[in-house]
């Protein structure tokens, strides 16, 4: 039986619109202090795609993701969810926002006086409630079946492995079946096997959910695999945006030494 | 963290500023002259105290989650405050004898000491118990959650932390110092009558007669109940130095300080206020 939940979803289906951006980054800019770290950057993912943005460490890519799910606000410039400019947004008009996507956090950032499965089952518990205990039960050892993590349910954080942690916050970050999925860094501190399993998973995430998917990284090799297109930041600029043969034709001299370091 | 040029504050609000100062820009303030620092700190501190409020009017309610604060602040204090009125009410009761003693009004001792115990030793001694053990508690986890990006990880799961963590926290405090008070008093006039009947005997029952001899609701109630609002001062202050905590570690061990040392300065100085008033109003 659809429930309010199942309804709504499919309303802002409809209102989205083919061929619309499900994310929208237009001319955002923010500077800290006297820094610069956003100097007018524009961006857009569609529904099923995934874009990696890549670009040197303290290049403004997470503050960039930071914007996306409203955790920072940009200076000037839009940023648009499902069609909706969240500038100037609500407490509670922003949260109706923030259950369609996911965020995994660089470090996972799970609750760590919570289980792996209170962790996962967090946002069900919260914003889920016309589902029976039995049922949030049974999402929560779905996601984690997913995720190949079937057997931590009862393990705390920090009994669990970086890699383990990571796959949690993938977890927990897919509860509420969101439409835009935001990845911090997600091969970051780990070892090339744990790496591609990540990526591995992200990509079967994305061929079963076709969510919207923007992931920050500096791991050149997990973009080429997770992602349809790249785009490169560079002192709060895209420098380049498209798939990875662009990049690598590129006559751009920044470029060619990104890809020549990563 | 994944970069250093993050604020992390948050979100949908503008972010309360600044890195973590040194304990008191107003000890800074008060030492050499009024500051802008005094004004900007108790400013972001009304701002985070109107975000909190209005987070605790408005549904969804964390009821869950604030019985699970009741029982951390309540019930897992209750020895450690149950031990100091136990302490306060002998060390009273040794102390105000030998005064009495000294000008021949030993048959005022119990009064004396009823009066000291439940009008002020026994509410201020629990504020001060609670700031050390709660409000550190309370700076330290939630520091460590922000410096962790856990409050983060809220915010981006819809999930208001003023709600689950700040409003919880500071409504347990308010309900539990009064009913911690009560037991702090309870085991100060305890303690208080077995160091005077090792003395001079004297049942219990005609030591809580003596003691309470004229008195009127209105001299024990209003004490008791200005605990309430240490529990606020105990649980806005060690709330909003956790959730504005910068600097990994380091930022978690000033956040536990700065709320104790903070709150107990605060809790100090509303006593002096409160006292006054209830003078005022009920005498």
């Amino acid at each position: 039986m659809a429930t309010a939940f199942d309804t709504a979803k499919k309303q802002d289906e409809h209102a989205e619109g083919a061929g619309a951006f499900a994310v929208a980054v237009e001319g955002v800019h923010k500077t800290f202090g006297n820094l610069k770290v956003l100097n007018g950057v524009s961006l857009g993912v569609h529904r099923g795609e995934t874009l990696a943005v890549l670009g040197r460490s303290g290049t403004g890519k997470s503050v960039l993701l930071r914007m996306i799910v409203g955790l920072e606000t940009p200076d000037s410039g839009s940023v648009c969810i499902l069609g909706q400019d969240i500038a100037g947004f609500s407490l509670d008009q922003l949260g109706v926002v923030r259950k369609k996507m996911g965020f995994l956090f660089q470090h996972a950032a799970l609750y760590d006086s919570l289980t792996v499965g209170e962790n996962v089952g967090f946002p069900l518990r919260h914003h889920r409630k016309d589902l029976s205990k039995g049922e949030r039960s049974d999402r929560v050892n779905q996601l984690l079946a997913e995720v190949g993590l079937e057997n931590a349910l009862n393990k705390m954080p920090s009994d669990i492995s970086g890699g383990m942690q990571k796959r949690v916050g993938l977890a927990r970050a897919l509860a509420l079946e969101p439409e835009i999925l935001l990845l911090d860094e997600p091969t970051a501190g780990l070892d090339p096997i744990s790496s591609g399993e990540i990526d591995e998973l992200v990509l079967k995430l994305q061929r079963e959910h076709q969510m919207a998917s923007i992931v920050v990284t500096h791991d050149l090799h997990s973009a080429k695999t997770i992602a349809n297109r790249l785009a490169l930041l560079d002192k709060g600029n895209v420098v380049i945006e498209g798939e990875f043969e662009d990049l690598e034709h590129s006559d751009i001299a920044f470029v060619k030494e990104f890809l020549k370091q990563s | 963290m994944s970069d250093p040029t993050t604020t992390a504050d948050a979100g949908m609000y503008p972010p309360l500023p600044g890195p973590q100062e040194a304990p008191l820009p107003a000890a800074v303030g008060i030492a050499t002259g009024l500051d802008a620092g005094l004004f900007e700190w108790f400013g972001n501190l009304g701002i985070f105290s109107w975000r909190v409020l209005k987070a605790a009017v408005t549904p969804p309610f964390e009821g869950g989650e604030l019985i699970r604060q009741m029982d951390d602040i309540g019930s897992k204090s209750l020895p450690l405050v149950a031990l100091a009125g136990a302490a306060i009410g002998a060390v009273l009761s040794m102390e105000v004898r030998s005064s009495m003693t000294r000008f021949g009004a030993t048959s005022l001792l119990p009064s004396a000491i009823v009066f000291s115990i439940v009008q002020e030793m026994g509410p201020i001694i629990t504020g001060l118990v609670v700031c050390g053990r709660v409000g550190a508690g309370i700076g330290a986890e939630l520091a460590s959650m922000k410096v962790t990006e856990q409050i983060d990880a809220l915010e981006a799961s819809a999930v208001n932390p003023y709600r689950l963590l700040a409003a919880t926290r500071i409504v347990a405090c308010i309900l539990m110092l009064p009913l911690l008070t009560l037991a702090a008093d309870a085991c100060g006039l305890f303690m208080g009558w077995l160091a005077q009947t090792l003395t001079e005997p004297i049942s219990l029952r005609q030591f809580v007669d003596a003691g309470f001899r004229g008195a009127s609701l209105s001299d024990f109630l209003p004490p008791t109940f200005k605990t309430a609002v240490f529990g606020l001062i105990i649980g806005l202050i060690a709330c909003y130095q956790g959730m504005r905590t910068r600097g990994g570690a380091e930022g978690v061990g000033r956040a536990a300080t700065n709320s104790v040392v903070l709150a107990s300065l605060f809790v100090i100085l509303a006593d002096v206020v409160l006292v006054k008033l209830i003078l005022v109003i009920f005498h």
